[in-house]
């Protein structure tokens, strides 16, 4: 019996992708611990994509749990919440895991509040209703996300009000929850449709009926069974579907989801809302449920610290703003074969240098790896052997792009799409000249933005 | 591409305290942070010379050890001309990525046991020279090198390469007496035995001769992906094609299978077209590719004086393949 009956459409997977290892054994299966409260957590002004948030709130003011500290001014920003009680300090400079230098509201923890087990049930935990679906309007949905600055869990951090939005011009037929969590090493999304599925279906169940969506499916890579089998205890009488998909690197990536789920391609340079879908990240999905159902806003996430670089990995949920320094030492420091401390996944993770970077609302994880698993050879020539073709999911020629990136030849690049290109790492995986595909496409990507915007 | 770890520009004493993991992890690189291990492109260079060894093998047991010699040479003398060029240029020799290796047992494998040794030496400096370094070494160049060696010897030295120089009377190694089944059929109509040509107890270039070897050789190939299994499929394809519209079900005992089995065909589809370098990237562009090299070889060995083409098709293709790359951009997710 297929897994999406007679109406579904996706045959379940997409065309080309990479099959890395998945190394997921670190933390399969670890329950998810709630860390104790920093002394202090640094809060950046911008942790989403879109524009940054203005501070409310001043040096030395007292702020509790919850509390609003910066308000999202453009449409395509979100707001930001205090995840301690505390004072906020003296205006800071943080770097982003992906480098960026930007201001931060910091706050020295007071009051520790809720901990421990107590802190999971008031963010996850307890009954999640799904018969109270007509007491919210769905604008009253899109404005407790909106006001709860909640922004996309699985790395992209796109502010989920705008997506989760009853105004919108293309009407939504389907509404698709990843599920996946196709990045090796990574298992935050695993544990927490594991343990919280309610809450998880709950706010699926919200953010469709707020888009107006028909269907709700919720996409899952079938290397997770039990967190299948979780969720689909959980559906109970909602309707919600539970697709279970071919493991297959990319498959996180929105646009594969929906061809694999629905088998519609999302038009070259388009949203998913042009083919009729809203998406959302499970993480992203409960947080929905929390800011509608108790009014919270996000402050906490669930993230995985990974990988045989450090000494005992776990699935943790951490307030944002707290140092991957802190959770490093939380989780035993690190062994002696560190070598790299990435910031999300190691295929689309930025690697970080800095114990005081923090955790943003889009970190999914912590990944440290050792010298051996990141095996630093030096780049050789191109042999044109078209591995990079052969995986590219988006179909493009990621070594002709490089070349177009290198020698600063825009109408090649544009030729070949290159602003079609997310990432996501496949080809300089595969790559056997070991060429830095990816870091040559960054490039080109910004040369073209650059001339386009002239 | 590795920045040295960022300053942290954080003014926050506590922070301050806090920063940096140490000396050894302040390194940050640009993501994928994993590689598919095994596979380098000096990996992809031993599988060629480990596909080579059954072709090897049959050269040896067919031709003895003039085979081995003529083996000898070319390898010694393309290692030569690569540090020689790479010194040129004031580069380290690239010996190990194991290119200029292939090179040279490609060009033997595909001269006659008959070639005096300085055309062996020839054709190697010629084709690491001409064929790679001038371009600017491993991945710039346009032509298969091991080709462009073979064409320069081919058409300098007609005399003891072409066709007639296949055959030596006096030899005391039996299929050296015979011409080459191709010589044989186009010119007095005689065709040789399938399994004759199957197992490779025919005259011909050093490595062509067994159909088998070259067929085990390149299944290992492909199923390694180390060689584009499009390219030999399309032109195996094409080239029967037109064989079997030519002969039928045979014309003088000359079928199509003898057409495939015969002359250069198989080595050359699994080991000279399958150049990486000199072939399109696409996989329509390696469709488009192996089809053309097959037609042509038929198109040369029935309309032409050359008794057999794959050398000539091949370089044609070579020419071709930039453009063959610029018509096949494959169309993207979600392109119309």
């Amino acid at each position: 019996m297929g897994w999406f009956g007679p109406h579904g459409g996706g045959d379940g997977t997409f065309a080309r992708g990479i099959h890395p290892p998945a190394n997921k054994h670190f933390s399969t299966g670890c329950a998810i611990e709630v860390v104790p409260c920093p002394e202090r957590v640094v809060l950046p002004l911008q942790q989403n994509v879109g524009g940054p948030c203005t501070p409310v709130v001043k040096p030395r003011q007292k702020v509790a749990w919850g509390e609003l500290v910066g308000r999202g001014e453009a449409f395509v920003s979100s707001a930001l919440h205090a995840p301690v009680a505390g004072t906020v300090e003296r205006p800071a400079m943080t770097t982003l895991p992906n480098g960026r230098h930007m201001p931060a509201i910091a706050i020295r923890t007071e009051d520790p509040g809720l901990t421990g087990q107590d802190l999971w049930e008031a963010v996850f935990g307890g009954p999640w209703s799904n018969d109270c679906i007509g007491s919210y309007e769905p604008q009253q949905i899109h404005e407790a996300i909106l006001e709860a600055g909640i922004v996309g869990l699985g790395g992209a951090a796109f502010p989920t009000h705008v997506k989760i939005n009853p105004n919108t011009q293309k009407p939504i037929h389907t509404l698709v929850v990843n599920g996946c969590e196709c990045e090796p090493y990574l298992t935050a999304d695993d544990q927490l449709m594991r343990q919280a599925p309610d809450a998880i279906i709950a706010g699926a169940f919200l953010a469709g009926y707020a888009v107006g969506a028909r269907r709700v499916v919720i996409g899952v890579e079938d290397n997770k069974p039990e967190a299948v089998e979780s969720l689909r205890r959980a559906v109970g009488r909602t309707g919600i579907e539970v697709a279970v998909l071919k493991t297959k690197y990319p498959q996180g990536s929105e646009k594969h989801l929906i061809k694999a789920v629905l088998g519609r391609e999302v038009p070259l340079g388009g949203l998913p809302a042009d083919v009729g879908v809203a998406i959302g990240n499970v993480g992203t999905m409960a947080a929905v449920a929390r800011a509608v159902v108790r009014n919270r806003p996000l402050t906490h996430r669930v993230i995985c610290v990974t990988g045989a670089g450090v000494a005992r990995p776990k699935n943790l949920m951490v307030p944002i703003g707290i140092s991957i320094g802190e959770i490093i030492d939380y989780c035993g420091g690190l062994t002696a074969e560190a070598a790299r401390i990435v910031a999300g996944g190691p295929m689309m993770g930025f690697a970080v240098a800095d114990r005081a970077t923090p955790v943003t609302k889009g970190t999914s994880g912590i990944t440290v790896l050792t010298a051996k698993d990141i095996e630093t050879s030096a780049a050789g020539p191109c042999v044109r052997c078209g591995r990079c073709v052969e995986v590219c999911p988006m179909g493009l020629v990621p070594t002709k792009l490089a070349q177009a990136a290198r020698t600063g030849d825009l109408r090649l690049a544009r030729r070949h799409n290159i602003l079609a290109c997310f990432e996501c790492g496949a080809c300089a995986y595969s790559c056997p000249a070991r060429i830095p595909l990816v870091q040559w496409i960054r490039v080109g990507k910004t040369q073209v933005a650059r001339s386009q915007g002239r | 591409m590795k920045t040295s770890g960022m300053k942290n520009k954080d003014n926050d004493k506590t922070a301050a305290a806090n920063a940096g993991f140490g000396p050894a992890l302040t390194e940050v690189a640009s993501s994928p942070h994993l590689v598919e291990s095994g596979r380098t492109t000096r990996r992809m260079m031993i599988d060629v010379l480990l596909a080579l060894v059954p072709v090897a093998g049959a050269a040896v047991y067919f031709f003895r050890w003039p085979a081995v010699r003529q083996m000898a040479i070319c390898l010694a003398a393309c290692l030569a001309a690569e540090a020689l060029f790479a010194l040129m240029r004031r580069h380290r020799p690239p010996l190990a990525d194991g290119s200029a290796a292939v090179t040279a047992l490609i060009l033997a494998l595909s001269l006659p046991v008959t070639a005096p040794w300085y055309t062996a030496v020839i054709g190697s400096v010629a084709a690491i020279g001409v064929g790679k370094a001038l371009f600017g070494g491993l991945g710039m160049n346009l032509f298969n090198p091991a080709m462009v060696g073979r064409a320069f010897v081919m058409i300098s030295f007609a005399g003891a390469l072409g066709a007639a120089g296949y055959q030596d009377p006096g030899s005391s190694i039996d299929v050296m007496t015979q011409a080459t089944p191709l010589t044989a059929f186009q010119q007095s109509g005689v065709s040789a035995g399938l399994a004759d040509l199957f197992l490779g107890r025919t005259n011909g270039s050093l490595g062509e001769t067994s159909a088998l070897a070259c067929l085990i050789g390149g299944l290992f190939l492909c199923i390694r992906r180390s060689a584009a299994w499009r390219i030999p499929a399309a032109m195996l394809a094409a080239a029967g094609i037109i064989a079997l519209l030519d002969t039928g079900l045979g014309v003088e005992g000359w079928t199509a299978a003898h057409h495939l089995f015969s002359g250069a065909m198989l080595f050359g589809a699994f080991f000279i077209a399958t150049d990486p370098v000199s072939s399109p990237l696409t996989p329509l562009g390696q469709i488009i590719y192996g089809a053309g090299i097959g037609a042509l070889v038929m198109v040369i060995r029935l309309f032409s004086g050359y008794p057999e083409g794959v050398m000539f098709a091949v370089l044609l293709m070579n020419a071709l393949t930039p453009l063959i790359n610029r018509w096949t951009i494959p169309t993207p997710f979600g392109g119309q």
